[in-house]
């Protein structure tokens, strides 16, 4: 099952390589990585999604933990979250393809960002089926090019994380007293 | 806490770092100069710690490894950058596999040359970013304190590991207001003190009240968490009898009614049994290694499970468990015990002593003197000879290693330091000189194999030169022992690149200066033990023992923990007419 983890970490150098390198170390299927900052300049966040079953999910969610530059994660696989995953699609539209384009483009809400004589190019916000959705009917026409960011995700609701990268800068480190269960 | 200092004095970073391992108690170094480290060197006059001069960095982490298990203190090795630095990485990733508390210290060129290739420049956070707790590079004299303040605590609590700082020549040798005070930790997710909920206790308790054959599983963790009175009080309260793991030996006495020994691949046969019929395992600060379950699909299958684990990674890793309980060992069992039942369980105590069957007959060391000197024959009497004082006895890895941990019988928790699951053969010799470090009062074995000795055998120089009190016993059969010994199990005897040609080790000894012997006899054994203890220096014991002799019981790599292969009794009988 594919799981979806909310992570946030210290802004450092390097970290990102934490990340990394602890899903290839513990043999985790990694599916795809976002990371960027936030609204606090100390701290960034990653939206991870990865293979795994029940107990590994929750080891993956431990072995997190346990790199200590990791401030928090959440697994909300299950819990309501808006996901989107943004696309940029390069389209072969000759002189008679271009309304086709262009009108399967509108009926996706994607905007055409780039016109060129025999291409278009399409970007394309929203949930991973929805843009596959979109590729799948301009399949046809030719698909010259594709990137994908990969999704980014967030809890829906009003409910924010408290999470903050220096919250403990006027206390002893042997003093901390955060704790949470997994 | 120290003494304040007069705030914002200007030092280097070089002096800066030993003031701060100053603070953090730290008294003696094991390092090794060179080029990136020289500004460090340089300032290491002005210091009150001692730096002992290793002859391979590989030593100095081994070092500091066998200080901080023998004294439960974070250990501290010093390096240089590139060769320097990667030659500790067999010691940090030995420290990572045993949760071992150590603080490795590299020069690192200059931050303006770092991704230049420049000469002897390495990646070393890099290199061991999985091998290590956490590691950090340091490029500016201003981050040395509160970084080594942080290393040093992340090394120690919640589940301990090593801890790298590279620090660049130039953050060494740069100047900076120094502030003790000011460079706490900042270590906003690092969450070493969890604690199980109440639910979780209960569930528990629940289950050790239910039971009726129930084993205590005991790792290294009671030793790190320093709670053997409380697993000692818990194993008589509720009458569970306790198998040890490698790691674990020493953590509840040897002698004591309830201990079984040692469980897995080399431990005894009964104990194996138990763990298979047992209706409930308690696992205290073990991690179910493949070496003590054997295949995972037939482990203990009709036993519930809790593991009492500080580190929640473990948690469902290798063993499905019923109830996990996140936390400090010692904690958690202050928390159990007052809620303990006294249960009679006799009948369990009583038929596992029936498990024990003919084991005794087919123990190599209840046969008469054959004129072959067996390794079990030189532990039973370096253990009947040293069980009266403070003894450490360090091993490295390999046929001898399961020898120690079958007939040495451990009493006090840090009696012995081994190598336990990265198996790193030169371990001994070099962890026996931080051992002895730690603890100079302790009588202080080496107990290694002519294999591995040969691994890191330089650093008999190190002995030397600190006049160190170390005995060195090689058991010595001229082979790659446990290596031969799966080649006549599972290749057909084809002994590849096994036997040993090796040197004169008497001689070697003398070579460095330390007085050394050869025994053959049986006889010989306890004079030579004796005559060792007695010397005020370091001594060397080269056994010479029957080449071929095998480790039994062996649960084969992937077996049913139940299914063991036993010592031949044709070879007890053919022992016994000789």
């Amino acid at each position: 099952m594919l799981n979806t983890y909310v992570v946030y970490v210290e802004n450092k150098p390097g970290v990102l390589t934490r990340v990394a390198s602890l899903f290839r170390r513990r043999a985790f299927n990694i599916d795809s990585l976002t990371v960027g900052r936030t609204e606090k300049p100390e701290v960034s966040r990653m939206t991870i999604t990865a293979e795994a079953d029940h107990d590994q999910a929750r080891r993956i969610e431990a072995n997190l933990y346990k790199l200590v530059n990791v401030l928090l994660v959440e697994n909300i696989t299950n819990q309501p979250a808006i996901v989107r995953d943004l696309a940029m699609i390069k389209v072969a539209a000759t002189h008679e393809a271009r309304s086709h384009v262009l009108e399967l483009a509108s009926v996706f809400r994607a905007r055409v960002v780039d016109v060129a004589p025999d291409s278009l190019t399409i970007e394309i916000t929203g949930a991973e089926d929805k843009i596959d959705g979109l590729l799948e009917v301009l399949r046809p026409y030719g698909v010259l090019e594709m990137v994908r960011t990969g999704i980014v995700a967030m809890r829906r609701g009003k409910g924010s994380v408290p999470v903050s990268a220096s919250d403990n800068s006027d206390r002893d480190g042997a003093e901390e007293d955060v704790s949470h269960s997994v | 806490m120290p003494e304040k200092t007069v705030p914002m004095k200007n030092m280097t970073g070089a002096s800066i770092l030993w003031e701060c391992l100053e603070r953090e108690g730290v008294k003696v170094v094991f390092g090794y100069p060179g080029g990136a480290i020289l500004p460090a060197y340089d300032a290491l006059k002005g210091s009150k710690i001692h730096h002992i001069l290793v002859r391979h960095e590989q030593g100095a982490t081994h070092m500091a490894d066998g200080f901080a298990r023998a004294s439960g203190q974070v250990g501290v090795a010093v390096a240089t950058s590139g060769p320097g630095a990667t030659n500790m990485v067999t010691g940090i990733a030995t420290a990572m596999l045993d949760s071992s508390p150590i603080v490795c210290i590299t020069g690192q060129v200059g931050s303006k040359l770092i991704g230049s290739d420049a000469f002897q420049e390495t990646d070393i956070t890099g290199v061991t970013l999985p091998i290590t707790k956490h590691n950090y590079l340091v490029t500016h004299a201003s981050e040395v304190a509160r970084t080594v303040r942080e290393a040093f605590y992340v090394a120690r609590s919640g589940r301990p590991g090593p801890v790298l700082i590279d620090i660049t020549k130039d953050a060494q040798q740069t100047t900076c207001e120094f502030d003790w005070e000011a460079a706490k930790p900042q270590l906003p997710g690092y969450r070493p003190d969890l604690s199980p909920e109440s639910k979780e206790y209960e569930q528990a308790l629940e289950l050790i009240h239910n039971s009726k054959r129930p084993v205590i599983l005991a790792g290294h963790g009671i030793i790190i968490s320093g709670a053997m009175a409380e697993v000692r009080e818990f194993a008589e309260k509720a009458g569970i009898p306790v198998a040890l793991t490698l790691l674990g030996l020493g953590a509840f006495p040897a002698s004591h009614p309830l201990n079984l020994g040692m469980m897995g691949m080399h431990g005894e046969a009964w104990v194996n049994h138990t763990i298979q019929e047992a209706d409930l395992l308690l696992a205290f600060g073990m991690r179910f290694d493949d070496r003590v379950t054997g295949n995972l699909k037939t482990y203990a299958a009709n036993a519930k499970k809790i593991h009492i684990e500080i580190d929640p990674a473990e948690i469902n890793k290798n063993v499905k468990v019923d109830v996990p309980l996140v936390g400090d060992l010692r904690e958690v069992l202050h928390e159990l015990l007052p809620k303990v039942e006294t249960i009679d369980r006799s009948e369990w105590l009583d038929s596992i002593d029936k498990l024990k069957g003919d084991a005794a007959v087919r123990d190599i060391q209840n046969l008469p003197d054959s004129g072959h000197l067996y390794a079990a024959h030189v532990i039973n009497d370096l253990w009947r000879e040293t069980r009266d004082g403070e003894t450490v006895v360090v091993t490295d890895v390999g046929q001898h290693q399961m020898w120690e941990a079958q007939y040495y019988k451990h009493e006090k928790a840090r009696s012995l330091i081994t190598s336990g699951g990265l198996g790193t053969m030169g371990f001994a010799l070099p962890a026996a000189i931080g051992a002895k470090v730690a603890r100079p009062e302790a009588d202080v074995w080496v107990v290694v194999g002519d294999g591995g000795f040969q691994m890191t055998l330089c650093e008999l120089a190190t002995i030397v030169q600190e006049k160190l009190k170390v005995n060195i016993a090689i058991i010595n059969n001229g082979f790659l022992g446990m290596v031969r010994q799966w080649q006549e199990f599972f290749y057909e005897r084809n002994y590849a690149a096994t036997p040993l040609l090796n040197p004169d080790f008497a001689k070697l000894g003398e070579a460095y200066g330390i007085r050394s012997m050869t025994v053959t006899g049986r006889s010989q054994v306890v004079p030579a033990v004796q005559a060792a203890r007695q010397h005020d220096g370091p001594v060397l014991i080269n056994f010479r023992v029957e080449q071929e002799d095998t480790v039994y019981p062996m649960v084969a790599a992937g077996a049913s923990l139940h299914e063991m292969i036993r010592r031949p009794s044709k070879i007890v009988e053919t022992a016994e007419d000789e």
